[in-house]
């Protein structure tokens, strides 16, 4: 058994995304290689992935910018030599991977949580309300991995030998323009420790920024967001947490004038602690939170704030 | 130019699935059904398309039981102008669904199939991706803006760094998130309407695909419930639950 990753693009460096997925990789008990499709300086910060012996570069300028009528063809074509080919459920694996599925003609097994034995995973469905324990039957495994429930693989201590590796380029059929990227110093909501998440009750964008950003810098965390706060402009798409938004599962998450939708907690169930701050008392948010403080948001947060 | 919107019937949005206590499934006697919200839309903005004078024909199709004809008939209410069901009784796996769109899409020839994203069901996320695949067409997913530009679409979609825009030549799949629009309701006179609109019944035999499983869900189980905890009485006491986990 040998499982090809197909690595998160994270300019030069290794993404956590990755590291998990090589972790999810590597429970499926053979060798794991990892698929880097940029630069070359990204292939060797890959190969000193912990557990990863082999490291394939595809630097063609096709590859570059996550086009999946690019990628996908490069991916099915090196699938021959493997078992397994998986994936982070980023929004670039889960742009690419089904793709790569389909040519193969294999369903894929979309953001499993564990892996139960070569050919069985458990995934959830149903928004987290369900897990299921669900076996292949395909003789090819295509897998996209949930980040946040698998320990990440050691980023250094690994020393793979690194191979480039050539595919069909450009399909011609599809053209990046560009990437309007949210630009920001704080960390990743996915990767974060601590998040402080807003919702519709933070008024606008300017009331979201003065209530919820003093909060996040005086701890130091990722901010995020419910669908109802970035459907009304306060912050960009990339803040959503949620079935159809970021998964994320830091040790505190901090959820500030958010309902608890089942839709938002799919996203943040799995946070070590979460505190919920609501001004009423029978908020779903409530039922999974584990500290709770009934209040108005807009005297009880800058309290807080200033009480840190 | 003619526009593709597959819809899947799944439960409400609205409900709170429950787990069969045998463990084999979802219960979903008596759940009410409604249209995968992303389906929605996708039907709204294909509509829109069709409004501007972008495409010519709206049809909806579904694949699954004879039931999901009432989701074919919302699409019809919203204003897609006729719709085909692939009727199964059998769960059907996003790839055989793919192979069903292809062959549809091979008879239609649309200019765009716009999906959902996911369903709200199996979470799979993969269908448009599968059959833009098969088509061997370019994919433009979780679209928050779609623009017809001559023989191209210019697709804004909504991805894990902000949102990134892409150009694809058509005929294109594109996928929707939850941005691109609000889809409208269907008013008393269009649901009458829609009655007496163009529903095709057809069968996955009819277009020669295998709809064997090539997954099994051997057991579907509850999440972990989370105990509910502590009600606080004021922002001291919070500080000193945060300064104990060790966060300030
Ligand atoms: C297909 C689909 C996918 C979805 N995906 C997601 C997703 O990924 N993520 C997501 O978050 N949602 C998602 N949703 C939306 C979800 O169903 C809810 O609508 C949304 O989460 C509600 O956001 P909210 O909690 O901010 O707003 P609301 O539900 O309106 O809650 C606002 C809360 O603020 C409280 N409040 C108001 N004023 C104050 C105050 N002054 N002080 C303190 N508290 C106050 C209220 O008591 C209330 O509980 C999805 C929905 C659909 C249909
Ligand atoms: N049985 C089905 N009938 C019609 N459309 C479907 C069906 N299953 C999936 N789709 C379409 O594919 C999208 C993504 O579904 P999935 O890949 O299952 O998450 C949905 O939003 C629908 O547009």
């Amino acid at each position: 058994m040998t499982a090809l990753v197909f690595a998160e693009p994270h300019g030069d460096s290794v993404a956590d995304a990755t590291l998990a997925a090589v972790t999810a990789a590597s429970q499926l008990g053979g060798d794991v290689h990892v698929l880097v499709a940029g630069s070359d300086a990204a292939g060797q910060a890959h190969a000193g992935i912990a557990g990863v012996s082999k490291v394939l570069v595809a630097s063609d300028d096709a590859y570059a910018h996550g086009l999946a009528e690019n990628l996908a063809p490069l991916i099915a074509g090196l699938a021959d030599g493997y078992d397994a080919v998986l994936a982070p459920a980023t929004t670039t694996g889960k742009n690419v991977l089904p793709r790569v599925a389909a040519m193969l003609d294999v369903m894929q097994v979309s953001d499993i949580i564990n892996v139960e034995g070569p050919k069985t995973f458990k995934r959830p469905i149903y928004a987290g309300n369900a897990i299921a324990t669900v076996e292949s039957s395909d003789p090819k495994l295509v897998i996209t991995v949930r980040t946040t429930t698998f320990e990440k693989a050691a980023a250094e201590g690994g020393s793979a030998s690194v191979e480039t590796v050539a595919g069909p380029g450009s399909a011609g059929s599809s053209e990046f323009v560009g990437l309007d990227a949210v630009k920001s110093d704080r960390p990743e909501l996915t990767s974060a420790k601590i998040i402080v998440s807003g919702g519709r009750a933070l008024k606008d964008g300017e009331t979201f920024e003065q209530v919820i950003t003093p909060l996040a810098d005086k701890l130091g965390a990722a901010i995020g967001a419910s669908r109802a706060a970035v459907d009304a402009g306060y912050v960009p798409n990339d803040y959503q947490v949620g079935q159809t938004g970021k998964i994320v599962a830091p040790e505190v998450y901090i959820a500030i004038g958010i309902s608890g939708a089942i839709q938002h907690l799919a996203g943040m169930k799995d946070s070590k602690t979460i505190v919920a701050i609501n001004k009423d008392p029978d908020a779903p948010i409530f039922q999974v939170a584990d500290v709770g403080l009934v209040g108005d948001l807009f005297t009880v947060v800058p309290e807080l704030t200033s009480k840190l | 130019m003619k526009i593709l919107v597959p819809v899947k019937r799944v439960i409400d949005y609205n409900v709170k699935p429950r787990v069969k206590a045998d463990g084999s499934g979802v219960d979903l006697a008596n759940v009410k059904m409604s249209m995968n919200p992303f389906d929605e839309i996708a039907v709204e903005e294909a509509l829109r398309l069709r409004e501007s004078g972008a495409a010519t024909e709206v049809i909806a199709v579904s694949v699954g039981p004879a039931k999901a004809q009432e989701t074919l008939r919302t699409a019809l209410a919203m204003g897609a102008d006729r719709a085909i069901l692939v009727e199964t009784e059998d769960a059907v796996e996003p790839l055989a669904v793919a192979k069903i769109l292809k062959a549809i899409a091979a008879e239609e020839e649309p200019g765009i199939v716009m999906l959902g994203k996911q369903a709200i069901d199996d979470d799979s996320n993969q269908t448009g991706q599968m059959l833009a695949a098969l088509m061997d067409r370019p994919q433009g997913t979780f679209a928050s803006k779609v623009a017809i530009e001559g023989d191209h679409v210019s697709v804004t979609r909504e991805v894990d760094g902000g949102l990134e825009t892409v150009k694809l030549a058509l005929p294109a799949v594109v996928t929707t998130d939850l941005r691109l629009n609000e889809p409208r309701y269907a008013s008393l006179p269009n649901i009458m309407k829609a009655k007496s609109k163009p529903l095709a019944m057809k069968t996955p035999a009819d277009y020669g695909v295998d709809t064997a499983p090539r997954i099994t869900t051997t057991h579907v189980a509850e999440p972990p419930v989370r105990q509910a905890g502590e009600i606080v009485a004021d922002v001291d006491a919070l500080v000193a639950k945060l300064k104990a986990l060790g966060v300030a």
